[in-house]
């Protein structure tokens, strides 16, 4: 059953970026040229559009994210549906996904159902919502997920919860058979992170902070690894942060387990040096930032294809529950629009990972994890655009945030890399 | 203008430690006066936030402000805003509204002190912050080890028993290399933190046998309160069998600490508990003398002074 993308209606975008240098490393195009715009539509006639001025710019399809927190219901102080969808759309993302722990859980096809209606008035950019897998996230009892699927369901997750009982997950893995849908999986052994608020190491040693192991994140990955296998289901797993979590996924993929993968920009440019700085706003999120051996092994995994896509784990805060003890304070940062600059500044840059690849895994890999279709500046496509300034900078922050949180990671940070226009769904969504 | 606060032992540099511990000699002196009041700290206010359970440390930091004439308050979790709710910003934003000049602040939580400072232009001192620093213990015990032992230079100390859960060694373990001890960790292998060795710099043993090789057998205390469900050690009597320190696992000449509370019994035992040959109560009564020099340091002394000239009764007068 396909997932359900809903936008708001808006005028169709015309207009022709002249002299961009048009890059969409799937469809094969790489050439500097005038992009065009027609009605909605990539191509056409460029008589009599608007034209803008894109030389020195690069047009990339748009971004998706299949990992998101809009805080709707229940918490539209901190992000609702228009707030996160610009927030999106300021970042070059043509399509978000958001998880369902929200109050109340998306658990039920009237939850969905309102969502989804909302989102047809809201949102700036494609939104698709995931419904939990188990009632209210508990871990006992699956949804009802044929109605969730046929109200238009995303995908299944228990993301921050994750499914601790080994036979809840199995039956979900063999109900899945129905559906087909994904599920996209937190990997996390609540016994092995215990209280842990950081990355288990030497940072979290001389802090004092409790640890949350790297094996508490692998372990879990095997255990769903080895139930995918066995049941032909299709799992994806959320923001891998250690080493021995990718090893994982590349050993279960090489077992031909239908397992795919993403990492958030975060754990590909930050290690848990940066915890020193005891600002939860900034540097507390779980999956933990973990140490430089995890990030290299990080970026080669998704640069080999074993992670498949970058998602952003957007988790939008109030400033004053961040303003606490590192202890006390929520897991989370937020991600939307600082994710493309900051993989550029921290992985393109230096050398780490070409543009092309970045774009792959910020774009059609991340609509494939979780079988969405893929953006693309074919001939004839629906317009999802992103026009990116690559030698762009900004200050985190300096200009405000889109969305209705502040907690980011980079807040403050130079980043090289600015989105100037993005075209989702064929309207003109963002435009700096 | 925004005072100067002692938050993490590494505020500190070696000349800096050294100072403070020498203000604590001319402190002690006259503390062997008939009247143990000088006018040092008079119109100054010291604000203590105790927002866990605290004996030595609040009694010594209320008597050290006394004592050096400061006006002091004492504010505890218990019984204060704290209890309705109210968050450490917001505590400490009121207090600052009282402009005081230091708060001392005891908290559960790792990093407290640091928002506490960016809300307030006072000194802050960290008197313990969860499982992370407590740097006037460690001022104190090096006063007390320099007093009754020694020059740090050289000297070997070994912690024993929960490193894991332990402010004082975490504060310990930097203030004594930073003045030259070697410092070594001895203890069950579930209460050693991860990668201890390169964190702390520390050579790591899971062998109680190994502290023969200290001069100094720093006793810890077994935080049940922080360990939670889940048992890091199967029992406090197979870990007194264990870990506990007690006259046989000592050689002669070796001298024992405890920043107490101590648990009879379980990581030191009672008749070494009472020996007086151990430093325990010296580091008792030494808190109170080392935090009127911390007080003093951050206080009274000018930034760029040496320690005051006799008589110690004019100071800043």
């Amino acid at each position: 059953m396909p997932a359900r993308l809903v936008q708001r209606p808006g005028p169709a975008a015309s207009l022709v970026l002249r002299g961009a240098r048009v890059l969409d490393p799937v469809a094969g195009i790489d050439e500097t040229r005038d992009l065009v715009v027609r009605d909605g539509r990539v191509g056409g006639e460029a008589d009599g559009l608007e034209a803008i001025d894109a030389q020195g710019l690069v047009a990339v399809p748009g971004f998706v994210d299949p990992h998101v927190h809009l805080r709707t219901p229940g918490r539209e102080d901190l992000e609702d549906i228009a707030t996160g969808t610009a927030a999106a759309a300021a970042g070059g993302f043509v399509a978000i996904v958001a998880m369902p722990n929200t109050a109340p859980v998306v658990d039920t096809a009237s939850v969905l159902e309102s969502l989804l209606e909302r989102g047809e008035h809201e949102a700036a950019v494609r939104v698709g919502f995931l419904a939990a897998i188990t009632a209210g996230q508990k871990g006992a009892e699956l949804t009802e997920q044929v109605e969730l699927a046929r109200a238009g369901a995303a995908g299944f997750s228990d993301d921050g919860h994750p499914v601790a009982d080994a036979g809840v997950m199995r039956r979900a893995l063999q109900y899945q058979r129905i559906t087909g849908l994904p599920l996209v999986l937190h990997e996390e052994d609540p016994s092995l992170s215990g209280r842990g608020v950081m990355h288990e190491g030497a940072v979290a040693s001389r802090l004092g902070l409790g640890g949350i192991p790297s094996i508490s994140e692998s372990v879990a990955v095997a255990r769903d690894a080895a139930l995918a296998e066995y049941e032909g289901g299709r799992i994806h797993i959320c923001h891998v942060s250690a080493a021995e979590t990718a090893e994982e996924v590349r050993r279960a993929k090489a077992r031909g387990v239908r397992i795919t993968a993403e990492v958030t920009p975060h754990h590909l440019t930050l290690t848990d040096a940066a915890v020193e700085s005891l600002d939860p706003s900034r540097h507390k999120m779980n999956p933990p930032l973990r140490e430089e051996s995890d990030r290299a092994a990080l970026i080669a995994a998704l640069a080999d294809g074993t992670i498949d896509c970058i998602a952003t784990d957007h988790a939008p805060h109030a400033f004053d529950e961040k303003e606490v003890p590192f202890e006390e304070a929520p897991f989370g940062v937020t991600g939307l629009e600082t994710a493309f600059a900051a993989c550029h500044t921290h992985l393109v840059r230096p050398g780490l990972m070409s543009l092309e690849l970045l774009v792959r895994r910020m774009g059609a890999d991340a609509a494939a994890a979780l079988d969405l279709p893929a953006p693309t500046l074919a001939e004839g496509a629906v317009a999802d655009v992103a026009l990116l300034d690559l030698d762009g900078t900004t200050i985190v922050g300096e200009d405000g945030f889109r969305s209705r949180s502040r907690n980011s990671a980079f807040l403050g940070e130079e980043l090289t890399g600015r989105v100037r226009l993005t075209i989702a769904g064929g309207q003109i969504a963002w435009r700096s | 203008m925004t005072r100067r606060s002692l938050i993490s032992i590494t505020d500190l540099d070696r000349a800096e430690i050294a100072r403070i511990l020498r203000v604590g000699n001319r402190f002690a002196e006259v503390m062997q006066r008939d009247i143990k009041k000088v006018p040092t700290l008079r119109g100054r206010t010291v604000i203590n936030m105790f927002f866990e359970p605290s004996t030595r440390t609040s009694t010594s930091f209320e008597l050290a402000g006394k004592r050096l004439s400061a006006d002091v308050v004492n504010v505890k979790g218990s019984g204060s805003s704290v209890e309705k709710g109210e968050t450490l910003k917001d505590t400490v934003l009121t207090l600052a509204a009282y402009a005081p000049d230091v708060l001392v602040i005891r908290h559960p939580a790792v990093g407290a002190c640091q928002i506490a400072a960016r809300h307030t232009d006072a000194a802050v001192i960290n008197a313990g912050d969860g499982k992370h620093e407590h740097p006037t213990q460690t001022l104190l015990d090096l006063y007390t080890i320099e007093r009754e032992v020694g020059p740090l230079d050289g000297l070997h100390i070994a912690f024993v028993g929960d490193i894991a859960h332990s402010r004082v060694a975490r504060s310990g373990i930097r203030g004594f290399q930073a003045m030259g001890a070697h410092v070594s960790v001895v203890a069950p292998p579930t209460l050693i933190p991860r990668d201890a060795q390169e964190a702390l710099g520390v050579d790591v043993s899971t062998d109680v046998a190994d502290v023969a090789d200290a001069d100094v057998v720093y006793v810890l205390r077994m935080q049940l309160e922080r360990m939670g469900p889940g048992g890091f050690v199967p029992s406090l009597r197979e870990y007194a069998a264990t870990y506990g320190i007690d006259h046989a696992r000592l050689r002669p000449g070796q001298r024992v600490m405890h920043a107490g509370p101590i648990n009879r019994g379980v990581e030191i035992s009672g008749a070494l508990a009472d020996d007086p040959a151990t430093l325990i109560e010296r580091q008792a009564a030494n808190g109170m003398i080392v935090r009127m020099a911390v007080l003093y340091h951050l206080l009274a002394e000018p930034a760029a002074a040496v320690e005051p000239a006799e008589p110690i009764g004019a100071l800043a007068e």
